[in-house]
């Protein structure tokens, strides 16, 4: 492609923009994917478990991050345990890969208000 | 009673604690047939040294040793500091109730008991939910539970009161609030019996045991069972931590208060937006919403109450 009409400082400026779109998109694009590549994720905000029922495929992989200054636990309700995370502080992250179907209810057993639930089809 | 200054008679100590103006220092509130009666305080009546014959205690409460975040990065500091306050007024001893450090860790611990001990004084201490997390309080009991039960609770008798620590922290159950169970409270009513109706009794826990805010969970389920043993006696206070904040309730001869933090000040139950969690307030305002409370068991069985915060 003759650039000539372009000048050489055109022609800079030009590559100069090609790349910064191409990195933009890159960019964005990349993101997007990290978000949507592992939907499978509760956060812990405000003492609330959202989204407080989380309906998953068996084999799925959950990950609960902390995002409180408070410490918080993920601890499956009845005895034994199916999970039990340690305390959580912030930006704390525990997972837990369900392989059976089910309806799984959990707990923080901190502050036991704050219910939630895993559904496993 | 007088329940105004006299200044012709002079700031007796009693009457520093009865007969004090509404001050930023807090307030003085008595325990009298039941009633909690406000009255007015200053500065001085935290430090005003005990008389003749009384018995003067005082309560700490959720130290949070180990907490980082913005609510107070440093609550070892702020820590001293009442304990400084504590020092000035030389009480007999001391109960702190709960949450001594903020996530059960060794080295909270750890750290919690070296500046405890720059107080120098016998401190009676029961557990909050940080305290207990993941292991049923095991690792608590073995550094504070000095008098401990099988399930960490007591009693001992001090300065013609009876003090009673409970535990409603371990073995919560999801959606409840803090829980005593059957056990802690068959061992309440037996630990009562024989006991004279006029006895001061002096329970202490960490979660409240009567429901402030159901939502944030600042209650104790089974809470009701437990005091309905309490009711006989004529002077009943209870003393709890867990909502950082001083706020109390009257139910017949039983009176209940909770108590500042020394570490970082919580929402008012029901603030619009908030949550239970630290709140995060001017650095130069934190020692506003922090403090401590002298507890003065006067000769003729008034139990008096004083908060006085850490700016006071």
């Amino acid at each position: 492609m003759n650039m000539l009409w372009l000048g050489k400082r055109g022609a800079i400026t030009l590559a100069i923009a090609v790349a910064l779109v191409l990195f933009a998109g890159f960019w964005l694009g990349w993101h997007s994917l990290a978000a949507t590549s592992s939907p499978y994720e509760v956060a812990i905000d405000n003492f609330t478990f959202g989204p407080g029922v989380l309906t998953v495929p068996r084999g799925t992989k959950v990950t609960w991050t902390n995002k409180d200054d408070d410490p918080h636990t993920v601890t499956s309700d009845g005895d034994p345990k199916l999970f039990k995370s340690a305390a959580l502080d912030t930006d704390e992250k525990f997972a837990f890969t369900f392989t059976d179907a089910g309806t799984f209810k959990y707990f923080c057993s901190i502050h036991p208000r704050m219910q939630g639930t895993v559904v496993v089809q | 009673m007088p329940d105004r200054y006299d200044p012709n008679t002079g700031p007796s100590r009693r009457k520093l604690l009865k007969c004090m103006m509404w001050g930023s220092a807090g307030v003085l509130w008595t325990v009298s047939g039941g009633v909690l009666k406000p009255l007015s305080l200053n500065g001085d009546a935290l430090a005003a040294a005990p008389a003749a014959g009384d018995f003067t205690f005082m309560q700490i409460s959720d130290t949070h040793i180990g907490f980082k975040g913005a609510a107070n990065p440093d609550p070892g500091a702020t820590l001293k500091e009442a304990l400084a306050r504590v020092g000035k007024v030389r009480p007999a001893m001391l109960l702190h109730t709960g949450d001594v450090s903020h996530l059960t860790k060794p080295e909270e611990f750890e750290m919690a008991v070296q500046i405890m001990k720059s107080a120098g004084l016998e401190t009676h201490y029961v557990p909050g939910e940080h305290d207990t997390i993941n292991d049923n309080g095991k690792s608590f009991f073995e550094r504070f539970g000095r008098e401990t039960s099988t399930g960490g609770w007591y009693s001992f008798d001090q300065g013609g009161v009876h003090f009673i620590g409970l535990v409603n922290v371990v073995d919560l159950r999801s959606g409840g609030l803090g829980y005593l169970g059957p056990a802690q409270i068959e061992w309440l009513a037996d630990d009562l019996k024989g006991k004279s109706a006029s006895t001061p009794i002096v329970v202490f826990a960490h979660m409240p045991l009567w429901t402030v805010s159901a939502d944030w969970g600042w209650g104790t389920d089974d809470a009701a069972p437990a005091i309905a043993h309490l009711k006989r006696f004529g002077s009943v206070t209870v003393l709890n931590g867990h909502i950082h904040q001083v706020i109390q309730k009257v139910e017949g001869n039983v009176s209940f208060r909770t108590a500042y933090s020394t570490a970082f000040p919580q929402a008012a139950p029901g603030t619009p937006g908030a949550s239970p969690g630290p709140l995060k307030v001017a650095a130069e305002k934190l020692r506003t919403v922090l403090g401590v409370r002298r507890v003065d068991v006067v000769h003729d069985k008034d139990v008096v109450l004083t908060d006085a915060t850490l700016a006071s």
